[in-house]
């Protein structure tokens, strides 16, 4: 980049021939609308699944005669839905809308996006009901049996394309970081998913290659899809919510080259039963995962001027100060957990959860929920009616996804370690992690209920929206009766 | 100037990079993979399973058994154990030879002769102890080096060695597992042979594993009213009177693909010396008291081999 040109920096710049912002919040309306309400739904079924499967460990006879509630499908479609109801889905829209506005530009064709979320969903009911019903094909996180990824693939295809054409037609022709991120996710996520599809669930290769690419497509969908989406949304709403600049356009290029460049590598488990130079190659990647979260925290912390009370203004700000610090701790356990694993003992206990909870929760679904929180006021025109119940959503999401992953956390190094240092009786190791797993059910419970006010959230004011128009194009339409009305 | 392409085509790369790494890389390593043979033995390995097992592993992946069982043994490394199994014909020399290699005192080496064959040490250092028999061989006495896989896993008597990619070769898919909530189950058809074992364990976990958090699979039993006899295929469980717990077919196969779960044979890339059957006779002088003391040292685990006789420091 030459000199001359100044670091895009701030989020809107003043562009020739922008779209207004009004222009592009209408063009978008529609499909945000039913992304966000999708994924305000599935989080709730989420939860409800999630609390089953973890209330399971406190009563093994729970649901225990039927089939479908059993804990092996349970876990799975609390998963499925979490990451593919609501993550991409939440994830898409609040990219779908940075684009555009960032683009300066209006959504493409609003319409065939509505089409494609349709089939997103479409897909994921079909799957999760396949996983309940004992189809699912057995490779975490790409359980949902195979027509329910076709519908998802092609779902997301539509909505993609589109996102491209809309970034194609930006009248702001300065690339924001956020845009890198996100447009790189966007892509990236097809390839992953499609390549794991083909070659699990449609061709499937042999024996332990299947693992292989399984873990391979969890580890690209949860560091680099959530981690480029996430940080690009963090990048973006926070300097436009504080009205600062964002501190280092270059740094954040560093954070996007880090990822992409290494979180692509990580995901096989160290002991795993592969050739060697593969868990090698892997812990190495997630040993470099250290310069992304370097980058990016210090970039954020010149932005906020290091004072992490600059995060507690507003309503959805707290939400990205929450999605950086589980961003921190993510990256950190994992690093660590990477480095110090010696055994694959770590990797294989309740570790692990804890890691990708951080992960998918406490970072990625708070930059979703703060995103949301921003964007449905702009496009509504409306306020929240009661900012108390976002702020009680926040609370309750903060400290559930708290005592959820501290629980799991420290739990799956006592395990770990239990399993190094005892011997004899494995069941005294299963009842020492007994004591974790119920403070982590408190978590699930108030995850459960943040998700419940989250809902009554979007859902509350996309109809208050609704009704209003729907008055008003009751009036328009009755305005000539009135009129005629009055004249007799 | 506008860098995007050039940008997008640097991240294409970047991502494509571990595409190549991990897709297609490893397809082309372990996709064309062909069952091997075990070292030593030479049988074919692995063997497809039987019908009835290949359908449990439906029942097995349908409800989710690997979230909670991990099939994958781990290993830290491997011990290295000198066994001496012959003194041979010119038995100074041999003891001569087997005292220098193995740094025994002058005490130990005079017991030498009587119950064989006996442990002389164990070492991290294989190539020490491979020095050792070669010299204990060239001196006309026989000793072989064990191979024992340690770690954690082999400690919980999961498994003998680690899990290597040979032993998926025919499941699909393979279910390595995330999550160990409850026990390990690479070799689990090694552990609990006991069919009806683990039917009870399905239907009643509680009731085979006290305080076990497992939920009870009773979806698969059929609980029936007594009619006249109890049915032969009725299970020893608890259940009220008048009543009889049948399990079902797919029951009957996820314990048969359970008890086809092992992964107990040597192989190049995973190596471990299997105790070979106790000799029935040998030529060795003594009486057939120190013989039966002889083959109970010989299949006892190495802690306890090694605890009656002290190993060199390693």
């Amino acid at each position: 980049m030459t000199p001359s040109v100044p670091q895009p920096v701030s989020p809107e710049l003043p562009v020739p021939g922008a779209f207004s912002t009004a222009e592009i919040d209408v063009s978008c309306r529609l499909p945000l609308f039913i992304l966000f309400i999708s994924a305000a739904i599935w989080a709730v079924i989420a939860s409800v699944f999630g609390l089953i499967s973890s209330i399971k460990f406190h009563d093994p006879n729970l649901l225990a005669d039927c089939a479908w509630l059993t804990y092996g499908r349970v876990r799975p479609v609390y998963l499925n839905s979490m990451l593919y109801g609501f993550c991409v889905q939440g994830g898409l829209g609040v990219g779908l809308w940075m684009l555009a506005r960032l683009g300066a530009t209006r959504l493409s064709h609003p319409g065939l996006i509505l089409i494609g979320a349709a089939l997103w969903n479409l897909g994921l009911t079909l799957g999760i009901g396949g996983i309940l019903a004992g189809e699912s094909t057995g490779i975490p996180l790409l359980e949902m049996p195979r027509v329910a990824p076709v519908l998802m693939f092609v779902g997301y295809l539509v909505i993609g394309v589109w996102a491209v054409v809309t970034f194609h037609h930006r009248r702001q022709r300065w690339l924001y970081a956020s845009q890198w991120f996100f447009f790189a996710a966007l892509f990236w996520f097809a390839w992953v998913y499609s390549t794991a599809n083909l070659l699990l669930l449609i061709y499937p290769v042999r024996g332990i290659t299947q693992s292989i690419i399984g873990w391979w497509y969890a580890a690209n969908l949860q560091v680099v899809w959530f981690g480029l989406t996430g940080l690009g949304t963090i990048l973006y709403f926070v300097p436009r919510l504080t009205g600062r600049e964002l501190h280092s356009h270059h740094l954040s290029l560093l954070t996007f080259w880090m990822i992409t460049l290494f979180g692509c590598w990580t995901g096989i488990p160290y002991q795993a039963p592969v050739p060697s130079w593969l868990p090698v190659s892997s812990r190495i990647a997630t040993v470099f995962l250290i310069f992304p979260l370097l980058s990016f925290g210090l970039n954020l912390r010149q932005t906020m001027e290091a004072r992490a009370s600059n995060f507690f203004s507003g309503l959805a700000l707290p939400f990205f100060g929450a999605a950086a610090a589980g961003f921190f701790s993510a990256t950190i356990l994992r690093t660590g957990g990477g480095l110090l694993d010696e055994t694959g003992l770590l990797a294989l206990s309740w570790f692990t959860p804890a890691v990708e909870h951080l992960q998918f929760y406490a970072f990625f679904a708070m930059t979703v929920f703060g995103g949301v929180y921003v964007i449905l006021p702009q496009l509504t025109g409306l306020q929240f009616h009661s900012p108390r119940m976002v702020k009680l959503h926040f609370w309750l999401a903060v400290i559930g996804i708290a005592l959820l992953t501290i629980s799991l956390a420290v739990g799956g190094i006592v395990q770990a370690s239990r399993m190094r240092t005892q011997s004899g009786d494995f069941m005294r190791v299963v009842q020492g992690m007994l004591m974790f797993l119920r403070v982590a059910t408190i978590g699930d419970l108030l995850l459960a209920a943040g998700h419940v006010v989250f809902a009554i959230n979007v859902i509350g004011l996309v109809s208050r929206f609704a009704r209003a128009e729907a008055v008003e194009a009751i009036e328009a339409a009755t305005e000539d009766l009135y009129a005629t009305g009055a004249k007799s | 100037m506008n860098y995007g392409p050039i940008i997008f085509l640097a991240a294409f790369l970047a991502l494509a990079t571990s595409w190549f790494g991990m897709v297609l890389k490893p397809t082309e390593q372990l996709g064309t993979m062909q069952q091997t043979n075990t070292v030593p033995g030479g049988a074919l390995y692995p063997l497809g399973r039987p019908g009835l097992a290949r359908q449990g592993a439906e029942i097995y992946r349908a409800n989710g058994c690997a979230y909670c069982h991990s099939q994958q043994v781990g290993q830290e490394g491997s011990l290295a154990r000198l066994v001496l199994s012959d003194l041979g014909t010119n038995q100074a020399a041999a003891l001569r030879a087997v005292s220098a290699a193995a740094e025994l005192s002058e005490s130990d080496s005079r017991q030498l002769g009587s119950g064989l064959p006996r442990d002389l040490f164990t070492t991290r250092d294989k190539e020490r102890a491979d020095a050792a028999a070669k010299a204990i061989n060239g001196a006309g006495a026989k000793a072989t080096v064990w191979v024992v896989p340690i770690g954690p896993d082999e400690t919980w008597g999961w498994g003998k060695r680690r899990s290597v990619a040979e032993d998926y070769l025919y499941e699909a898919p393979p279910m390595p597992g995330v999550l160990r909530v409850g026990p390990d189950l690479a070799n689990v058809g090694v552990r609990l042979p006991d069919p009806n074992w683990h039917l009870r364990h399905l239907y009643a976990p509680n009731a085979v594993v006290p305080k076990s958090p497992m939920p009870p699979y009773r979806f698969l039993f059929e609980k029936r009213r007594l009619k006249g006899q109890r049915s032969p295929e009725a299970l020893a469980v608890p259940v009220e009177t008048g009543y009889e717990v049948i399990p079902t077919a797919d029951a009957r196969a996820l314990v048969a693909y359970v008890l086809s779960l092992r992964q107990d044979e040597p192989l190049f890339d995973a190596p471990f010396t299997a105790p070979e059957p106790a000799p029935a006779s040998t030529n060795a002088p003594g009486t057939t008291a120190t013989n039966a003391t002889t083959s109970a040292t010989a299949t006892n685990g190495p802690a306890a081999a090694t605890a009656a006789n002290p190993p060199a420091k390693q």
